[in-house]
């Protein structure tokens, strides 16, 4: 059924801490390999040792290089899965009803059997979370590993998203994001967790956490006083050129 | 977005066959026999043929039949019932004109009005993306429908229809293009908004998420057909709407009708190439393109 849902008992997603991320892509092979072997159509590759390997992937690590007004750029990686919108517009377009929000948690699936193959809720999805699979002609799109966190065959610490599991950052984490006492919605709440695209009007579950606010030691004013024991250490060594080298810079002036 | 040769063919061929359904189901030109018969088997052609053509870029074309449950939020499933609901109105009617030399006119206005919702929905499928700001616009449907009716007008030989319609069509179809322009600029949707990095500074893309492509840069990221733009749209007006208007002015003869035809199905074929080629999907900008 391609109506959403008036609401769902849990809004079960992720938070992506963009200040921890380091952008190893481990979520992204481990990600590949569990929903490869279990629910659902693999994940096929095409040519991926010819001259233009491609394929299907759920989930993907962008790297974006940020330029404040002043100061240095900073380079942030992003990993983006499906977000599991409360208002997912891939779900309302699908004509057969293989796309479906689940009133229990929330998790946007599609029924493969049910899937025509006609593209038009990758075309809905503004964040590009749905792909196509080149082999099975069938949609695949992240089950926030549906086939992991309720399966009572794996160890509880394996309950997890594979991307969750694998992440040696710490950066991903997994929870009800309604309910408020959550640890995932308290993180949200502290670190100021955002909507990608709000303009949208997804109303995305998953959260993203900004990065944190990069130290200044650069450019701290002497006035500022010692802020380390160590700082004298790290003052420039020689300022200005001596000995032979400034003979030479002097002279090459002259010239 | 990828300009997929099935979807442009089916767009094409199926507004035109179901705009000269309209004509036909108002009785216009009032035909029976044998000549209604030649009418109505170019209708199908163009609309079944069209449909068809739509059906090569399923994955899984054998399970088509599911497409028609999802009707109360899709607009695809909704062409789908309106497709076939015109279709077989039409054949009723047309079976009537062309056996019994009758003309169930209720019926006929039924398939007519049938017919331009199916032009609506299919039309709806692409202005409901919030996703394709370029089409997200009333102007979609209106300028799909103006197309449909002119085109048909034309098939119909309805010269006096054509000859207002088909100019109506050209304005809307300037006015699709100049306000497209702007359309992903106006929406609000940036790189900054898609990464909510925005606060931060100016978002450049350092390095995409693989070496090679992917499905989504093929589907959505397609910036090869924008280079000639201009040209296309110059050879859409001139081929599609102004052609077959002086055409139409000189005197009446089957040879005029059918290159004012072919001109008509030549312009809106390149302007249907560029309606995909130039729409950006936002999904572009997390790749730093448009």
């Amino acid at each position: 059924m391609t109506q959403l849902p008036e609401r769902t008992e849990k809004k079960l997603g992720l938070v992506i801490d963009l200040d921890t991320c380091v952008g190893c892509h481990a979520c992204v092979v481990s990600c590949k390999g569990w929903n490869t072997e279990n629910y659902g159509a693999p994940l096929s590759d095409q040519s991926p040792y010819g001259a233009d390997p491609s394929g299907t992937f759920l989930n993907r690590v962008h790297s974006y290089e940020v330029q404040p007004d002043q100061g240095a750029a900073q380079l942030i990686h992003f990993p983006k899965s499906c977000l599991h919108c409360e208002d997912a517009p891939c779900v309302t377009v699908c004509p057969t009803g293989a796309s479906y929000k689940r009133t229990e948690d929330g998790i946007v699936l599609v029924n493969e059997t049910d899937c025509i193959g006609c593209g038009l809720c990758a075309w809905a999805c503004p964040y590009g979370a749905r792909e196509l699979d080149a082999a099975e002609g069938v949609m695949k799109k992240c089950t926030l590993c549906v086939d992991r966190i309720y399966n009572e065959n794996l160890p509880e610490e394996d309950r997890l998203p594979a991307c969750v599991r694998t992440c040696p950052a710490g950066a991903r984490h997994f929870g009800d994001l309604g309910d408020p006492g959550s640890e995932v919605s308290q993180l949200v709440a502290e670190r100021g967790g955002m909507d990608l695209m709000p303009e949208q009007g997804t109303k995305p579950v998953n959260k993203y956490l900004p990065p944190r606010p990069k130290d200044e030691m650069d450019h701290i004013p002497a006035t500022a006083g010692e802020i380390d024991v160590l700082a004298p250490l790290l003052k420039p060594v020689a300022e200005e050129p001596k000995g032979f080298i400034g003979w030479l810079d002097k002279a090459l002036e002259k010239l | 977005m990828h300009p997929a040769p099935s979807v442009i063919i089916f767009t094409t061929l199926s507004g035109l066959g179901f705009g000269l359904l309209f004509w036909l189901g108002l009785g216009l030109p009032p035909v029976t026999g044998w000549v209604a018969f030649v009418f109505f088997a170019i209708a199908y052609a163009l609309a079944v043929g069209g449909l068809l053509a739509s059906t090569f870029h399923l994955g899984h074309p054998e399970r088509a039949l599911k497409a028609f449950t999802q009707w109360r939020t899709s607009w695809l499933s909704r062409e789908a019932w309106t497709s076939v609901a015109a279709l077989i109105a039409m054949a009723l009617y047309g079976a009537g004109l062309v056996f019994f030399g009758t003309q169930w006119s209720v019926l006929g206005w039924l398939g007519a009005a049938l017919s331009l919702l199916t032009v609506y929905s299919t039309s709806m499928i692409y202005g409901q993306l919030k996703t394709v700001p370029r089409w997200r616009t009333p102007l979609t449907p209106t300028l799909l429908l103006a197309i449909s009716l002119a085109g048909g007008a034309l098939l119909a030989g309805q010269i006096t229809a054509a000859l207002i319609l088909l100019p109506i069509a050209a304005v809307l179809q300037v006015l699709w293009w100049v306000r497209g322009d702007n359309a992903l600029r106006d929406s609000g949707t940036t790189m900054e908004s898609a990464t909510g990095l925005g606060h931060i500074g100016r978002v450049r893309a350092f390095e995409p998420p693989h070496t090679g492509t992917n499905y989504l840069l093929r589907e959505f990221v397609h910036v090869v057909g924008r280079k000639h733009a201009i040209k296309l749209r110059v050879i859409a007006l001139g081929l599609g709407y102004a052609l077959p208007v002086l055409l139409l002015l000189l005197p009446f003869g089957h040879l005029i009708a059918v290159l004012a035809i072919l001109a008509h199905l030549a312009g809106i074929a390149a302007s249907r190439w560029l309606f995909f080629a130039e729409a950006e999907h936002v999904v572009g900008l997390y790749y730093g393109k448009r």
